[in-house]
């Protein structure tokens, strides 16, 4: 156990230097950010003066290790678009919103799928199950753009039941929350859906039975623990995409969280702050895929016992 | 009335299990009748797709629900009809009176679970006491099944363990609420030869301790010759000969148990190839209206085609209770061959 711990935790933090290099890469790879800060009549030497001032004139490496040894204290630079605040400041400014967010669709949307995707493979080819199946199907087929702009039309401007967007209080929540989730549960209940029907079918699931344990206890004890490893290695991904913030639910409701943060920062060629985001996404990517390997181990001797 | 202790174990009368396929409604299971006494081993052999598997998980009303469902016959448990019982109370049976062991180890245990949580847990279903007890009783069971160490093997997890010794967990499984009867549906054939004879052996053992009586689901006639007292060949659906262990082997009735010894490959003979049966078995939705082996069987007669060999056909050939569906029964000029 400990040691498989180690090993995923050692493979994590290569996985987030490997994301240092790129994030590295792509504000060089798109010409040089002094022209991006330069007014337009700027003459050469006020762009050497500059190039000198930041650092571009020493060799690739050299900026490189620059860029690592700040960035692992906290430090991506100064914001180019918003003057005055520190990139990595801005982010930690816009997490909480998108955690927030985040955090209320994907319980939500958990709470919802995992039993009803239980049930639907209990009640195989039942109306329960095609009710299921139509619920997955509207909410893979929707785009949630599309989704977004629909719920604030009805529920927003024609019955002014919620708000149509912005951070504020609990019902500024459901609309986003319910664009953003209904994707996840359609999935989750189709993963723990069909995970469950095969375990279901197993002759471990027949020997319970055999041994007088209830149905209720077979389902959600025997069954499930087993089956729970599909949905759970989905759940990292989506956790993951979640708590960095859905960059186009954030806009569609102006929710002012880091995917909004993401996609002015871009327009803005703000390099700084993209270069604070694609880390810090990267790194809440793979603590929330450290968690998921973790529960694995805890799941599944199997894995501890490697 | 026969008095409680002449009563067998369990009887089995006259069950027919339906599955509703994609090919329409079929009796997996037509009208079998057996029984095991008190301390005493029988045998169902019949080939894969005979029933002999449906007909075991009927027993413990286990058959795969929705498409399968019991349709009528009686299976009595010390007189008791199991098939009148609720949902409930069959809980109470399974696993307390009537257990059963599936053919293959390697699947059969939970993975996610200690083999000592699994073993516990077919404990504490039946029993009410301290875990701590419980605990003791598990490892019993495993001692019994000569599972080795024990107090150390429950913590382990199945995939620590060989499929002979995940087998004797099963064993431990089925056992330890001291069942009366057990099921084993083909325990051994996942086993290599050498694992497959202690296992056997194993059975037999705790049967002479206990009294359990066992029905033993195989196609294998070298095991039914050393383990059981009684056999039951099922054919399509239907017990087509039930007798005396010794009366089957000596004297087959039915031209299909024949047949069945015929594909036996014997040691001491050298054959260039083996004996096999012509033709397949009759798919369930396209039966035969008369004797179902009669498209395969060499001693067919006009009648066979149209008529099932009905149950007073049934003659008794030799001493005692050995019974064949089979028309050639009747007629005077048939004399039983020996294989």
């Amino acid at each position: 156990m400990k040691r498989y711990l180690v090993i995923r935790s050692l493979q994590s933090l290569l996985a987030l230097l490997a994301i240092s290099v790129i994030a590295f890469a792509m504000s060089h790879l798109t010409g040089s950010p002094v022209d991006a800060m330069l007014p337009d009549d700027a003459g050469p030497e006020e762009a050497a003066r500059l190039t000198k001032l930041w650092g571009l004139d020493l060799p690739l490496y050299e900026q490189y290790f620059v860029f690592l040894g700040n960035a692992l204290q906290g430090n991506f630079g100064d914001s180019i678009k918003w003057q005055g605040q520190t990139a990595f400041g801005l982010v930690l400014e816009r997490l909480p919103a998108t955690i927030q967010l985040g955090g209320f669709a994907i319980i939500v949307s958990t709470i919802i799928a995992l039993p009803v995707g239980v049930l639907a493979a209990v009640y195989k080819d039942t109306p329960f199950d095609s009710a299921g199946k139509l619920v997955a199907l509207l909410g893979q087929a929707m785009p949630n753009f599309w989704l977004g702009i629909v719920l604030i039309w009805i529920f927003a401007v024609h019955l002014h039941w919620l708000p149509t967007s912005g951070r504020g209080g609990f019902s500024h929540m459901i609309l986003p929350a319910i664009a953003m989730g209904w994707f996840q549960v359609a999935a989750f209940m189709r993963l723990t859906r069909s995970a469950m029907l095969e375990v279901l079918d197993s002759e471990y699931i027949k020997l319970a039975r055999i041994k007088g344990v209830p149905e209720r206890r077979v389902i959600w004890v025997h069954a499930l623990k087993n089956a729970a490893i599909a949905p759970l290695t989905y759940f990292g991904v989506i956790a993951g995409s979640i708590f960095t913030g859905s960059v186009v639910i954030e806009t569609v409701f102006a929710w002012p969280g880091t995917g909004l943060l993401a996609i002015d920062a871009i327009r803005g060629r703000d390099f700084p702050v993209i270069q604070a985001v694609v880390v810090t996404f990267a790194g809440v990517f793979i603590v929330a895929n450290l968690i998921v390997d973790t529960l694995y181990a805890y799941l599944d001797p199997r894995i501890r016992y490697q | 009335m026969r008095s409680p202790s002449e009563r067998p174990a369990l009887e089995v009368r006259d069950l027919e299990t339906r599955i509703d396929t994609k090919l329409g409604l079929i009796k997996a299971v037509d009208g079998v009748s057996f029984s095991v006494e008190h301390g005493e081993t029988l045998g169902i052999v019949g080939e894969s797709g005979s029933g002999k598997s449906i007909a075991a998980l009927s027993i413990l009303r286990l058959v795969p629900k929705p498409s399968a469902y019991i349709a009528r016959g009686q299976v009595l448990l010390d007189g008791e009809d199991l098939l009148e019982k609720s949902e409930n109370e069959m809980r109470k049976v399974r696993g307390k009176r009537i257990s059963m062991i599936l053919q293959d180890p390697q699947t059969s245990l939970n993975p996610v679970f200690s083999i000592g949580f699994q073993v516990v847990e077919a404990i504490g279903m039946h029993a009410d006491a301290p875990r701590k007890t419980l605990v003791q009783r598990a490892v019993e069971a495993l001692r019994r099944v000569r599972v080795a160490d024990p107090e150390r093997r429950v913590d382990d997890f199945p995939h620590q363990m060989s499929g002979g010794m995940k087998q004797r967990v099963v064993g431990a499984i089925a056992l330890g609420s001291f069942p009366s009867v057990l099921i084993a549906d083909e325990p051994t054939t996942a086993l290599d030869v050498t694992i497959q004879a202690q296992y056997l052996r194993l059975l037999k053992d705790i049967q002479q301790e206990t009294g359990l009586s066992i029905i033993f689901i195989t196609h294998d006639f070298g095991v039914v010759a050393r383990m059981c007292d009684k056999v039951a060949v099922m054919y399509a659906g239907r017990v087509v000969e039930y007798g005396p262990v010794r009366a089957i082997f000596n004297s087959p009735a039915h031209p299909y148990t024949k047949a069945l010894l015929n594909s036996v490959p014997a040691v001491e003979e050298d054959v260039d190839r083996l004996y096999s049966i012509k033709g397949q078995p009759p798919a369930f939705w396209d039966m035969p209206k008369g004797c179902r082996f009669e498209p395969r069987c060499d001693v067919a007669m006009e009648r066979c085609k149209t008529e099932y060999p009905a149950k007073l056909a049934k003659a008794a050939t030799a001493s005692g209770g050995h019974y064949a569906d089979c028309w050639a029964l009747e007629e005077p000029e048939w004399i039983p061959s020996r294989s």
